[in-house]
């Protein structure tokens, strides 16, 4: 296997050596970048540079290190060492401001944005002069500027009123406004839909026919296949390889991110003698706490021995739709039942003891189901403590099985009485499945178990799921990536609004058709345009 | 701008090293208050052997610093188990006040009782009446999410007001010249193991802290509620999500530790200060809050902490024979203070030179 990987870099060699064909210039460099945060080495050593009009992929697991290389160009780290070139001269960056001058733009996963500006506000904020400038002319500038690269954007909508593709758009557009040439662009991708996504990677084309340089941090490989020039691959902190999108293929580039070789593909076992109906959801109907129908008249079974998907743009209330299962939600209307028993009202302890079993993965992985502070077996206790008779709580059992977890599950921990915020994100998702998996429910609900995690720990969750299934548990999965959800589950439920547009079988379907549904078509209406379209 | 020196966070600190650097510190705050010494010409040594050693000199003293210890050790206990929860409780004083109350109703009414029912009666009595209070901004943070902070410190004006309503009205003494409570009768007062002084005067509330520290181990660290705390405390969400009934959780603990902080009061008016009075939380309160976070809540460290303080705030009216003024001697107990928990700093983070060039491996 080593000698695949030598050949890999070998080939990278090759490619990068010939550059000679390229008529564009480096727009900026960095050379020999190190970064160490206490012990950890973040960066090492690491060349990167971009050309004018170049779309360039940075592709990594977590904590390869791809947003810590990035941060640095921006300014929001001082390297330890190494220099950065822009345009030819040597500059230094020591505060974001300093990058934004030298036309360094970032995109962040995580807007930067005030909620209660408008748009314009929020993208001519912090430029010094633009308050004070003729506001007509502003605004006369900031159209042009959107039609130019076709960004589709009303200047004087308030932020906390748009979707998440339109917040990213107001982001580009800031960036745009400053004079940026370099723009970084980290996960873009991760909260749109297949229809946003070709919408931004239209813009980004528009961008680097304009002479931009554009840096693309991800870890989706079909994304990098799609849209970028040259993709640049970290592993742990180092520069793996550079190589021309062109002449490489996913099955390079991932044996090149994890360093050895892997099986993209996902298994679906067939599980014969499924067990009819173990929850039957009939006309849930669901408010939120400010009164908003969240759920309305959702009506779905899940049989024991499948994995029932559900896709949606996120928001689409499937956060409420576990919580009402799991008995933290008050539900308005309908029934829940789980095997004939209809589980509306019970209190979430009696529903955990019937045997449903919940793990939800939030935007920051840890906030629910898990107690960062608190070492493996106090978590792993979490769930079965009470069962456990008297006062007094014993933590032998849970001990052996948090131990158990570790060697089954192959979860890299010092040891299990250290608390699990020093574990990796992946370790800390294992853990919380495991232990969920451990109370051997018969509905095992997840959402976004895979979250943020590499294609090593997703792939050992995917496993971990399927092994369910074969047990007979109905397991409902919500999830994000479209193309997982295609090959993982038997069927997928496509949610928009709180209502189900469409109930279909996985090989029935494109993901394009997922993206419609997700965006208020339904299935049937899909249908009935493909066979006119035919 | 580039520092010659950067803050970074430490992944983990070994147990001597953190004593050392609490040791340092010590070092540190006995330094600089030697340097204010010298500055306001008096003798540094002198003044530090007032501070520390004067308190603890012979068996007279000792006991009165032990007695002071005691009711702080009671009441970090107690404000120990909100904590955890990550509830604020700062209301001690008042939850003090009402378990004094609580208590000295037996004491004053019905000290006909034989001692061995009184007492515990008395104990009793201050744990319900204590914890009833503190349950009062239990319930309505846990049904209206409302600020405990702030709830629990103006309880504390309220308690006050009750007291003094009490003095003045119902309860004023029958003897006395001023509105003043009545001493209380011998059956009413903590008795002691030792029959000669000094260790006479110890009554036996040293046992009931002792007792405590146990059973608040124990509670916090193997108990099924015990653990419902720490994952209250660290997040709610991940509570709900486990099927706890986190309302039941946050009033039953903190009537737990209002309870705890009422028996304290029991302590003080029944073996300290020998009957009721305006004085009977003074300020106890909110030392021990400090006592609680300097001890990371655990109740053994607590036994350590609440004595130092309890040294610490004797020596202060010792100063006083050394002509230094109350205001000098609050100021080094202020220097002390500062320097222990700057020392939390150093233990949590490490300033280290920035590198200009990393050495390649």
């Amino acid at each position: 296997m080593q000698c695949r990987i030598l050949s890999c870099i070998a080939f990278s060699i090759l490619n990068i050596c010939d550059k000679g064909d390229s008529v564009n210039n480096v727009l900026f460099e960095l050379r020999g970048i190190t970064k160490l945060f206490g012990n950890v080495v973040a960066n090492k050593n690491i060349d990167f540079s971009v050309r004018e009009g170049e779309i360039h992929a940075l592709l990594g697991e977590n904590g390869s290190g791809k947003t810590t290389l990035m941060n640095i160009l921006s300014g929001i780290y001082t390297p330890d060492s190494g220099t950065i070139i822009i345009n030819g001269e040597e500059v230094t960056i020591k505060s974001p401001e300093d990058a934004i001058k030298l036309g360094i733009g970032m995109i962040h996963q995580h807007f930067k944005l005030v909620d209660v500006f408008s748009a314009k506000e929020n993208i001519i904020m912090g430029q010094a002069g633009s308050s004070r400038r003729n506001q007509k002319e502003l605004t006369k500038e900031l159209e042009e500027l959107s039609n130019r690269f076709g960004l589709n954007i009303n200047l004087d909508k308030k932020i906390y009123q748009m979707s998440v593709s339109e917040k990213q758009t107001v982001e580009i557009m800031k960036v745009l406004f400053r004079k940026s040439k370099i723009l970084i662009l980290d996960e873009p991708t991760a909260v749109l839909t297949p229809q946003e996504i070709d919408k931004l990677f239209e813009i980004l084309r528009e961008l680097r026919a304009d002479g931009c340089a554009i840096v693309l941090i991800t870890h989706k490989l079909n994304e990098v296949m799609e849209i970028s020039d040259r993709v640049t691959i970290l592993r742990k902190g180092e520069s793996v390889a550079t190589v021309e999108t062109k002449k490489t293929n996913p099955k390079e580039l991932t044996e090149l991110m994890v360093g050895h070789s892997v099986d993209l593909s996902i298994d679906r076992p067939v599980v014969k003698d499924k067990t009819k109906d173990v929850l039957k959801v009939e006309n849930l109907t669901i408010y939120d706490e400010e009164g908003v129908k969240v759920i309305d008249g959702m009506s779905f079974t899940v049989d024991g021995g499948e994995i029932l998907g559900v896709a949606g743009v996120a928001g689409s209330g499937q956060k409420e739709l576990c919580e009402a299962i799991a008995g933290l939600h008050p539900v308005a209307d309908g029934t829940i039942e789980f095997k004939g028993r209809n589980i509306v009202g019970l209190n979430p302890n009696e529903i955990i003891n019937l045997g449903v079993s919940m793990s939800f993965i939030p935007e920051d992985r840890l906030g629910m189901g898990l107690v960062a502070n608190m070492d493996m077996v106090d978590n792993v206790i979490l769930k079965d403590y009470r069962r456990q008779k008297g006062l007094l709580l014993s933590r032998k059992p849970a001990r052996k099985m948090a131990l158990k977890m570790v060697e089954d599950l192959d979860i890299v921990t010092q040891g299990v009485q250290y608390p699990i915020r020093l574990l990796s994100g992946g370790n800390v998702q294992k853990v919380l499945l495991g232990r969920e998996i451990n109370s051997s429910p018969q509905l095992l609900i997840t959402a976004y178990p895979v979250r943020g995690l590499d294609i090593n720990s997703s792939y050992v969750i995917y496993d971990m799921l399927n092994e369910q299934k074969k047990k007979g548990v109905a397991v409902l999965y919500i999830g994000e990536d479209l193309n997982v959800l295609l090959e993982l589950c038997d069927r997928i439920m496509v949610i928009c609004g709180g209502r189900i547009m469409g109930m279909v079988d996985p090989k029935d379907v494109t993901i394009e058709d997922l993206g419609l549904m997700m965006t208020g078509h339904t299935y049937s209406q899909i249908l009935a345009e493909r066979g006119t379209g035919q | 701008m580039r520092l010659p020196f950067h803050i970074v966070k430490r992944p983990y600190m070994k147990t001597y090293q953190q004593v050392i650097v609490r040791l340092l510190a010590v070092l540190t705050a006995f330094a600089v208050t030697s340097i204010l010494m010298i500055i306001l010409k008096k003798n540094p040594g002198r003044v530090l052997m007032a501070l520390l050693y004067e308190p603890v000199k012979n068996g007279y003293f000792l006991v009165q610093t032990i007695k002071l210890a005691v009711v702080l050790l009671i009441i970090s206990l107690g404000i120990g188990l909100a904590f955890k929860m990550k509830f604020w409780n700062i209301g001690a004083e008042g939850q003090i006040i009402l378990g004094g109350i609580g208590a000295s109703y037996l004491g004053l009414f019905h000290n006909d009782w034989p001692i061995y029912i009184l007492l515990p009666v008395m104990l009793v009595a201050s744990f319900v009446t204590g914890g009833l209070y503190g349950l009062i901004p239990a319930y309505f943070k846990a049904r209206y999410n409302t600020n405990e902070t702030l709830f629990t410190l103006m309880l504390n004006y309220i308690a006050l007001s009750i007291l003094l309503f009490l003095q003045y009205g119902p309860w004023k003494g029958e003897n006395a010249m001023r509105p003043e409570f009545d001493n209380f009768k011998k059956n009413a007062l903590l008795p002691s193991l030792a029959s000669s002084k000094p260790w006479s005067d110890l009554h036996i509330g040293w046992i009931i802290s002792l007792l405590l520290v146990v059973i608040v181990y124990i509670y916090m660290n193997h108990t099924k509620s015990g653990y419902e705390i720490s994952v209250v405390g660290e997040s709610v969400n991940t509570a709900r999500y486990a099927g706890m009934n986190v309302r039941w959780i946050t009033m039953r603990t903190m009537m737990l530790s209002a309870g705890i902080c009422g028996i304290a009061g029991f302590v003080q008016v029944s073996g300290n200060l020998k009957k009721l009075s305006v004085n009977v939380a003074g300020g106890l309160g909110f030392t021990a809050i400090i006592i609680a976070w300097l001890s990371k809540l655990n109740p053994v460290v607590m036994i350590v902490a609440s004595f130092l303080f309890s040294v610490m705030s004797k020596g202060a009216g010792f100063l006083e024979y050394q002509n230094i003024s109350p205001a000098a001697s609050e100021m080094i107990q202020g220097i002390i203070l500062f320097c222990v928990l700057g020392a939390e700093f150093f233990v949590n983070y490490k300033i280290v030179r920035t590198h200009r060039e990393v050495a390649q491996k």
